[in-house]
């Protein structure tokens, strides 16, 4: 697709953000804290450095994106809305009984490539499809989202193994490091302190960026893509909540829609950029 | 009776299998020269993978290559794929790929390596999964036929349970598994023996004995066991009034569980069910730990007896 601009990006971002919000504050439940944190990352590979159709979506060249911290499925189901594989309507359903937005990630929504939601899985079946890609000589490149809580599983590290072993550069796991995680902050309830040299040491080409600033986004990701010989990590340093002021660095909104009308529509007027 | 070893001939057919279907990919966790899928792996590097000792990254990993459109096979020993529980039932059972696990060293029959290795809790595991189906195959012409029927026309998540022993081989040649079906070896009027592997042989043995003895016992091999020909279970019930279930398994959740059901649900007759009763293995030889455990064919004579002679404790309700 054309190259989108930065400002674009940003415009469409908020949108993903707002609904977001909506969809959690809707089904009063839901996961907004780190679907705020990746919907940078998100709008960046959905809107510029994937290669998808939103009319094809099992064209078998596509890139695939798995979304190994499943809960996080109001911020994808909001990027697939919005970028046109399904229509934006739809995201009212999230969470209820006549709908197909199931609480965690569901493969039965168009765009979405593989049920996730217990954590540490999605990494490995990433792995699968980055295995599948080599073995069919496929140009296509798989990439993974998962959270710097989910990192404390060690079905994680069994992935980063075997994608250093099979020397998967077709492959990039980026890391949504908002260092919050359900029970509080990630460095209080399991210590990561080298993340960096942790994933280095085991093969895997890493970058560190800001999980929120563009120009950085889309140099890592095309870096990444470029990358021959093993695996790309990219470390996004981000913040849970972002955007929502009185959501940012609070554990309870890992799991938690806004409170009630007040804190839902500061939360809408905040992503409109309205609050001062 | 000869004897032919059930992984042996897997390893031979998925290699055989391999190179007419190219999309076959295998996986394996570092047992592949005892589970005998090595063999592909010499023969296809390109679509081997052993992941080393990581069965969680390996499940997620076969997801992965199911969504891409491999037939995927993947082995470990039965015991150490139920680690995987999660793996299997949300990026296997719940993506509903078709993904084969095909393990081995189930049951007691692992031997001298002892109960840390003898599983069997594996068929009640697996069965309770929601697109998972189980399949425990009595020999080695049932395990090509099983493995031949995967990769034409199988689809969805499926269980297959071998054993580290050879088992006496009981089909004919031409056997055709099919899922749901089961086979009846032996006809009989006074009582029935419905059993899972290696068991359905020493329940042929048993039914020697107790035709010497005036009762003449019908013995079925019920290797599929989800989805379970529910058919020939009723008709069993029927016909014969009394069912005796013999599995190298947990009675509890395994094929004597599911017969049960069963009967209990549309044609009540007393279930008599031999297996192990809620207990670990042990190290000892195979054979011998069939005695040990009260499974053996005597047990089942013995058994089978004692349910023919008993009074109904209730008439049938139907």
């Amino acid at each position: 697709m054309e190259q989108i601009s930065v400002g674009d990006l940003k415009g469409i971002s908020a949108q993903i953000r707002k609904r977001v919000i909506e969809m959690v504050y809707s089904a009063k439940s839901g996961h907004p804290g780190g679907s705020l944190s990746i919907a940078d990352v998100l709008t960046v590979l959905y809107f510029r450095e994937m290669n998808i159709d939103p009319l094809k979506p099992d064209d078998p060249d596509r890139d695939r994106l798995v979304l190994s911290k499943g809960h996080a499925s109001p911020g994808l189901y909001a990027t697939l809305a919005i970028r046109g594989f399904f229509p934006e309507e739809y995201l009212s359903g999230f969470r209820k009984i006549s709908s197909k937005l199931e609480g965690h990630v569901h493969r039965g929504v168009p765009g979405v490539e593989a049920s996730t939601g217990s954590l540490g899985q999605g990494i490995g079946i990433a792995v699968g499809m980055a295995l599948a890609g080599k073995l069919d000589r496929k140009t296509y490149h798989v990439y993974a989202i998962i959270g710097d809580g989910e990192l404390q599983e060690g079905s994680v590290w069994e992935s980063f193994m075997a994608g250093h072993k099979y020397s998967l550069d077709n492959m990039t796991v980026i890391l949504d490091r908002n260092r919050v995680q359900l029970d509080g902050f990630t460095n209080d309830i399991m210590p990561q302190n080298n993340i960096r040299e942790m994933v280095s040491s085991f093969g895997w080409e890493v970058i560190e960026i800001d999980g929120h600033n563009y120009e950085e986004i889309i140099g890592a990701v095309e870096n990444a893509k470029n990358f021959k010989g093993k695996p790309t990590f990219i470390l996004a340093n981000t913040v849970k909540g972002k955007g929502v002021s009185y959501m940012e660095n609070n554990p309870k909104y890992h799991g938690s829609p806004p409170a009630n009308d007040d804190e839902y529509e500061r939360a809408l007027r905040e992503l409109s950029g309205d609050v001062p | 009776m000869t004897s032919e070893s059930l992984r042996d001939t897997y390893g031979e057919e998925l290699k055989k299998l391999g190179s007419i279907h190219k999309e076959i990919v295998v996986l394996d966790a570092d047992l592949s020269s005892s589970t005998k899928t090595a063999s592909f792996g010499k023969e296809f590097p390109d679509r081997f993978f052993n992941m080393g000792i990581s069965e969680q990254s390996m499940v997620s990993a076969a997801a992965g290559l199911a969504l891409s459109g491999k037939k995927v096979f993947a082995s470990t020993f039965a015991v150490f794929l139920m680690r995987t529980y999660e793996q299997l039932r949300q990026s296997i059972c719940y993506n509903n790929v078709s993904a084969n696990f095909v393990v081995t060293h189930a049951g007691i029959t692992v031997g001298e390596d002892g109960a840390t290795h003898q599983i069997v809790e594996d068929v009640g595991i697996m069965a309770g999964l929601p697109n998972m189906k189980v399949t425990v195959p009595v020999d080695s012409i049932e395990t090509r036929s099983v493995i031949d029927y995967l990769v034409e026309k199988g689809s969805g998540p499926n269980y297959v349970r071998l054993s580290r022993e050879k088992f006496p081989v009981l089909n004919e040649p031409d056997y055709q598994f099919r899922p749901g079906k089961s086979v009846t070896f032996l006809d009989g009027s006074d009582i029935t023996i419905i059993g899972m592997g290696v068991m359905v042989s020493f329940a042929l043995k048993a039914a020697e004995v107790l035709r010497g003895r005036g009762i003449s016992a019908r013995v079925i091999n019920m290797s599929s066991i989800k989805p379970i020909d529910r058919g020939a279970v009723l008709k069993a019930a029927r016909d014969t009034g009394k069912i005796v279930t013999v599995e190298e398994h947990s009675i509890y959740n395994g094929l004597g569980s599911r017969v049960a059901e069963i009967v209990s649900e549309e044609y009540p007759v007393k279930v008599a069910r031999l297996g192990m009763n809620d207990s670990f293995g042990k190290s000892g030889k195979s054979w011998e730990l069939f005695e040990y455990f009260h499974m053996g064919v005597d047990d089942m004579v013995k058994t089978a007896e004692t349910c023919f002679r008993e009074e109904p404790k209730y008439e049938n309700i139907s």
